[in-house]
């Protein structure tokens, strides 16, 4: 068994006066795939934002790689990506000037493979309209586009099916089992039915988990 | 049934803070570029203060001297207080605030980044309108030079003062009253400074130690004000 790329321990959180999780300890393991899933309004969102460091209203214990996470905070954002509810695309740029701009500060990339990785996305033919003519999903396959080329070893993905059609989905599906096969870990969290092979599953809202 | 063991990617692995900070600050010039009208309001609403005064108060040439300074001070003032609050806005609407703070490089420096793109497109202009508008206000000659220094080292404090204000303010609905009471008095040694130089440009005085003052004013906003922005996003996000 490898050594667990992200480890959490008694986590609890508070919001607006009400617990959302309690005592809540997993380890995000290399070559998995997470599924946090819960009603709406059981912290799905803010457990995903606490793992990425964007919320700080939390207790416990986080640690990356065996050590706590605050003291290694940029080898952290380095080696991690986060896919929130806004998809960080700006409306008045092309897809393509987006996804430069996404990837400018980890890993700088040659158009020709930022275009590949759009047209991947079914983005052909869109690469230069400003985004906020595209629709919705559209946007977030921009979004989507950043897995395509992405090396972090661990993805946290928030409500990554929003918005995409079928076959979308199935190409995302196929996406994370294949990424958990080369040993990434990927976090998600969904309404949708996805149900991959050896998936550890953290269940909120009921007071417990389990690991699968 | 893990496959291999992942690569951790050293810091080192990522791109170089002054890289991040130039796609940061490039990014933030060409939306702005796609969105001229954005530009051009701050520079409007200055001209517009600076021409309603004298047909308010007084056209006389005499009072149009003693006054056109601060006039043209306050003017640019609150052009850069309106613009403000676009400074984080866009960006924490559309998710792109997330991953900036997201990006392995300091954060402070990423928002150093942002004011300086904020200043080039809102400050500098008006330093540059300055001139015509010193003219429309029968200031000397004299006196326009030493105006436009003195917006040339205070604006850069003003948007970076500001950035503060604008971070703090975020996550809140009705945002600009709460910004304009928290930056105004913060803003209000620097409008000291910067009239009071062209004050003593105009009978004569030495300005040297004024102008010295004001630069000490830019150096402290350049060292302290990233920092506070950055503390200040890290809350406004964790909060929404």
């Amino acid at each position: 068994m490898s050594e667990p790329l992200l480890q959490a321990i008694n986590l609890e959180c508070e919001r607006d006066e009400r617990t959302l999780f309690r005592n809540l300890s997993f380890s995000i393991l290399p070559g998995t795939v997470t599924r946090v899933e819960g009603p709406n309004g059981s912290g799905k969102t803010t457990l995903l934002r606490i793992l990425a460091g964007l919320n700080d209203a939390w207790t416990g214990e986080l640690l990356w790689c065996g050590e706590p996470r605050r003291l290694r905070r940029e080898s952290f954002l380095r080696n991690m990506l986060y896919l929130g509810h806004r998809p960080g695309i700006k409306p008045l740029l092309t897809p393509l000037e987006n996804l430069r701009a996404l990837t400018a500060g980890r890993y700088p990339m040659d158009d020709e493979v930022l275009l590949r990785a759009l047209s991947g996305t079914g983005l052909d033919g869109f690469e230069h309209v400003p985004s906020r003519n595209l629709s919705a999903g559209q946007q977030r396959r921009v979004a989507l586009a950043r897995l395509l080329i992405a090396d972090e070893p661990l993805w946290l993905l928030d409500e990554v099916f929003t918005a995409i059609d079928v076959q979308g989905v199935e190409a995302i599906e196929a996406l994370l089992q294949q990424r958990a096969e080369e040993g990434g870990a990927v976090v998600v969290t969904t309404h949708h039915d996805l149900d991959l092979p050896a998936m550890q599953r953290i269940s909120l809202g009921e007071g417990d988990w389990d690991d699968s | 049934m893990t496959a291999k063991a992942p690569d951790i990617r050293p810091v080192t692995a990522s791109v170089g803070v002054a890289q991040a900070m130039k796609s940061v600050f490039l990014r933030d010039v060409r939306v702005a570029f796609r969105q001229r009208q954005d530009l051009l309001n701050p520079l409007l609403f200055c001209v517009m203060v600076v021409t309603l005064f004298p047909l308010g108060v007084s056209p006389e040439v005499s009072f149009l001297r003693e006054a056109g300074a601060g006039i043209l001070w306050v003017a640019a003032l609150l052009s850069v207080l309106l613009s403000l609050d676009h400074l984080f806005r866009h960006d924490f609407d559309d998710g792109t605030l997330e991953q900036l703070v997201l990006q392995p490089q300091p954060l402070f420096l990423l928002v150093l980044a942002k004011t300086v793109a904020h200043w080039i497109l809102t400050g500098l202009p008006l330093v540059v309108l300055t001139p015509v508008l010193g003219v429309m206000v029968q200031l000397p000659g004299n006196s326009i030079a030493v105006l436009c220094l003195t917006l040339l080292i205070g604006t850069p404090v003003l948007s970076l003062i500001g950035s503060i204000g604008a971070a703090l303010t975020l996550g809140l609905r009705s945002a600009g009253v709460l910004l304009s009471l928290l930056i105004i008095p913060l803003y209000i040694p620097v409008l000291i400074f910067g009239t009071g130089t062209v004050a003593a440009a105009s009978e004569g005085a030495p300005v040297g130690a004024y102008l010295a003052l004001m630069g000490a004013f830019l150096v402290l906003a350049v060292t302290l004000a990233p920092f506070a922005s950055a503390a200040a996003l890290k809350i406004s996000l964790s909060n929404s």
